[in-house]
């Protein structure tokens, strides 16, 4: 612990008002549909009808000729790709010589309003060559599957494979002798698990708006996770040069990973380079659901041993995440997760990165967590059971503790998760009686490892006292606030006196995107460490005035001391030196390469009806490690509306295909969300275990909660009704067919 | 050679060898080589067991997927990263976050 976790807070901990609150309750936010300029076009995104099909011709002369259409664009319209990984993203910015998907964009259209730009769009005459297609994960595995890229081979540290395949890639963590650990054990459990594609059900569409300057300028405001990412994206895909390209980010209404991808971006600012115009495109809901990254529908295979008392002995499971149209599923965060909180003495994990005919997925609250969290812990669940142990107390005489080795081959640094599981034995939920018949309680825990990376932050003094504080760092949850009170508490000033902002990618430093449970951690370390600096110069300044040496200057509380009668509060010496010798400020880029991972443990109270399969949740509590809560309203949202979404992944939602692979349910009509009528009040309780690597002992906050309500209810479910739940979404279809009331 | 150069050519670096490259190490589960960077611990890996620069590396870039950590935090300039005496090396899948 360093000296700065060891000061009393006034600011840290302390429930503030947002600093974007009222522009948001009043409507005044910006968010990307939002945006518009004079002249400005409506873009039209023309799609696949077909999950699989070669195009064998496009023919746009239709849509040019009809009045109020400016600009049409292809494939064709992109600067040839470099490399595989280019050809993938070039590929889904425009299909090339397939399409892959059901929504995969093939052409875009300008026209003077929405309606001519989607009337133009349905005039493009594309001729298709219908191919096969596969959706399952393990379908598309099979040797016999139809391949999405006939030039993919498996790629592994094991080499290279020799024929064209659907799985993009494997990997394998291997920790000790599993054989050996699995001939130890007493008891041995092994599961089959199936999870659905799932999306981030953000309720703000993408939306980009793209304008280019007489001297070649691509300026492109959108709603994005990192608009440093989204320049690159930009940069990348149209080869200009970095300098060439602006992102200004608006509000972001919802995200949860499905914003750090660009979609729009690229064919906005290819149909204004054409049309000569501003260009928006606002993505309709169904596109979102078809067209842009949801998250990986998977399959596992889990074992796990242990003796009598109570030990795991052994650890073996096999992931295979669909990708969708190219490679880069979360399995390997997956993988991570799978026995993350855990001492494994043997263990082995193999993941499978599968292409599929689905939309290419994206990053989603904790990555690959969630559904490798289900298969795992409902198999930790069901061995405790077996050797008669509370659960809780199974996992607490497994859990790993700092120092222990993972079966990746890295160490636990300093974490929470013991004190986590306690806490949760402690807690009122979990020593409530629950009765009644068709109830069950259950629960599960996770870890899940969180970010650092590359954040920026500037502070400038104003001449009253107060401080202007821009970051990179796009807002999703209210960062701004957090890292403005973690600014104001190294300032020791009151947090009215910082006026956080969001720049862009013009007149800030670089940040990665906002993910990761990274924002309030890492921005918030450069927050600090340009204020440390800001006291040091307004030190040298108050040194001048009162011609002292430096050394001699203090600084405590908001006022500058010289150690005898010379003082001057914050906002005096403000004044004084904006006004002789120029401003002050200061600028901080981090690159924080150690975080401290979130731990979570989830209660679950359940009663299914036996006959319909209606599962209703009578309480749920989120226990969870947050290091030092920054804001603890906001911290308790992020546990609810994670757990929110995880619930939602447990029993609601799942895309779903028909076997020509298209998606049947591409809007929230079909595709169910939780709503506030479907959870109850999500009980929080806030566990703080400080990560010792950052100046107040923060972690990362909001991804952990998404990771193990599916686990937790189907343990509750499995108290209710006896059987276990294999399936997410666990439906009333999929317990009505595990209690044998209806066939599969 | 004077005494701090001395130093830098036998500094060594310990690579962790993931069990589906086993088969290039004769079952050996780390490797000691020299290296400033990681492209450089891989060059001298690559001499001690032939493949494994096919395996981890793609040109000038690691291969699609693959991350290495060194003493346990990701390389983000990956090939290029700094490595120092002592330093471990350790071959990773690609993680994101949301």
């Amino acid at each position: 612990m360093n000296a700065q976790a060891n000061k009393p807070f006034t600011v840290v901990g302390e429930r503030l008002p947002r600093y974007d609150g009222a522009d948001k309750v009043t409507g005044k936010a910006i968010f990307g549909p939002d945006v518009a300029l004079p002249g400005m076009l409506h873009g039209f995104i023309l799609r696949s009808p077909h999950a699989h099909a070669r195009i064998l011709s496009i023919d746009t002369s239709r849509a040019e000729a009809l009045p109020g259409v400016y600009a049409v664009v292809t494939a064709a319209d992109l600067p040839p790709a470099e490399s595989t990984d280019h050809r993938y993203a070039h590929d889904n910015t425009f299909a090339g010589d397939k399409v892959l998907y059901v929504g995969h964009a093939v052409a875009a259209v300008a026209a003077r309003t929405p309606p001519i730009a989607e009337q133009a769009a349905r005039l493009i005459e594309v001729e298709y060559e219908v191919l096969p297609a596969v959706t399952d994960v393990l379908e598309a595995m099979r040797d016999d599957a139809p391949i999405l890229h006939d030039d993919m081979r498996t790629h592994s540290l094991a080499g290279r494979g020799d024929k064209p395949s659907n799985v993009a890639s494997h990997f394998q963590q291997l920790k000790g002798d599993p054989a050996r650990g699995f001939a130890e054990a007493d008891v041995i459990i092994e599961r089959e698990f199936h999870t659905a594609t799932v999306h981030q059900g953000y309720i703000e569409s993408h939306a980009a708006l793209a304008t280019w300057s007489d001297d070649g300028v691509l300026t492109v405001n959108t709603t994005t996770q990192g608009s440093f990412a989204f320049r690159d994206h930009l940069v990348w895909l149209l080869d200009l040069p970095m300098s060439k390209v602006r992102v200004i980010p608006t509000e972001v209404g919802g995200a949860f990973g499905g914003k750090n991808t660009s979609y729009l971006e690229v064919p906005a600012a290819l149909l204004a380079r054409k049309a000569r115009r501003p260009v928006k495109i606002t993505m309709p809901r169904p596109d979102v659901f078809l067209a842009t990254g949801p998250s990986s529908g998977a399959f596992f295979r889990v074992k796990m041993g242990a003796t009598r008392d109570g030990h795991i002995t052994a650890a073996q499971a096999e992931l295979c995440y669909a990708a969708g149209a190219y490679p880069g599923s979360p399995v390997g965060s997956g993988a991570n997760v799978m026995f993350g909180p855990y001492v494994i003495p043997h263990g082995q994990v193999d993941g499978y990165d599968v292409v599929t005919n689905g939309p290419r997925v994206s990053s989603y609250r904790a990555p690959g967590g969630t559904p490798a969290n289900f298969a795992a812990e409902t198999v930790i669940d069901e061995l405790a059971e077996k050797l008669g142990l509370d659960p809780i107390e199974f996992r607490l005489r497994n859990h790993a503790k700092e120092g222990d080795e993972r079966i990746d081959g890295g160490t636990h640094g300093s974490i929470g998760g013991i004190e986590v599981l306690e806490a949760a034995q402690a807690c009122d939920h979990y020593n409530a009686p629950l009765s009644g018949p068709n109830r069950g309680r259950g629960v599960a825990h996770a870890a899940w490892g969180n970010w650092g990376g590359r954040s920026s932050c500037t502070l400038s003094v104003n001449g009253d006292g107060t401080v202007s504080l821009v970051t990179s760092s796009v807002d999703l949850s209210g960062t701004r606030t957090t890292i403005a009170m973690q600014a104001a508490e190294a300032l020791e000033l009151p947090p009215e006196r910082i006026r956080p902002s969001v720049g862009d990618t013009d007149n800030t430093g670089y940040a990665d995107v906002s993910a990761g449970s990274r924002t309030t951690y890492a921005t918030g370390i450069a927050a600090i460490q340009a204020a440390e600096d800001i006291i040091v110069q307004m030190e040298a300044r108050a040194a001048a005035l009162w011609d002292v040496p430096a050394e001699r200057v203090t600084y405590a509380r908001g006022v500058f001391a010289s150690g005898t009668d010379q003082r001057f509060t914050f906002a005096e010496l403000a004044e004084q030196v904006t006004g002789s010798g120029g401003s002050v400020s200061s600028i901080a880029n981090v690159d924080v390469a150690e975080w401290g991972a979130g731990f979570s443990t989830h209660i679950a109270d359940v009663e299914v009806d036996p006959e319909t399969g209606k599962v209703t949740l009578l309480r749920y509590t989120v226990v969870q490690d947050v290091g030092q809560a920054v804001h603890p309203t906001m911290v308790e949202g992020q546990m609810q509306g994670g757990a929110t979404q995880g619930i939602g992944w447990a029993l609601y939602e799942g895309y779903a295909y028909n076997e020509q692979g298209q998606m049947l349910n591409a809007n929230f009509l079909d595709y169910k969300i939780p709503t506030a009528l479907d959870v109850p009040m999500i009980e929080t309780v806030i566990v703080e275990v400080p990560y010792p690597k950052h100046p107040f002992g923060v972690r990362g906050v909001g991804e952990p909660p998404i990771v193990p309500p599916p686990a937790a209810i189907a343990n509750a479910i499995y108290r209710a009704i006896d059987v276990r739940p294999t399936h997410l979404p666990m439906t009333p279809a999929h317990l009505l067919e595990k209690l044998g009331l209806i066939e599969s | 050679m004077n005494h701090d150069s001395w130093r830098e050519v036998s500094a060594m670096a310990t690579v962790y060898i993931p069990s589906l490259m086993r088969d290039l190490s004769g079952g050996q589960d780390k490797i000691s080589v020299p290296g400033k960077t990681v492209a450089q611990v891989i060059e001298a890996l690559d001499a001690v067991c032939p493949g494994v620069k096919a395996r981890v590396a793609d040109g000038n870039h690691l291969a699609p997927g693959v991350a290495v950590s060194v003493d346990g935090v990701i390389a983000r300039l990956g090939l290029r990263a700094p490595v120092k005496a002592g330093s471990v090396l350790r071959f990773l899948p690609v993680i994101e976050g949301g």
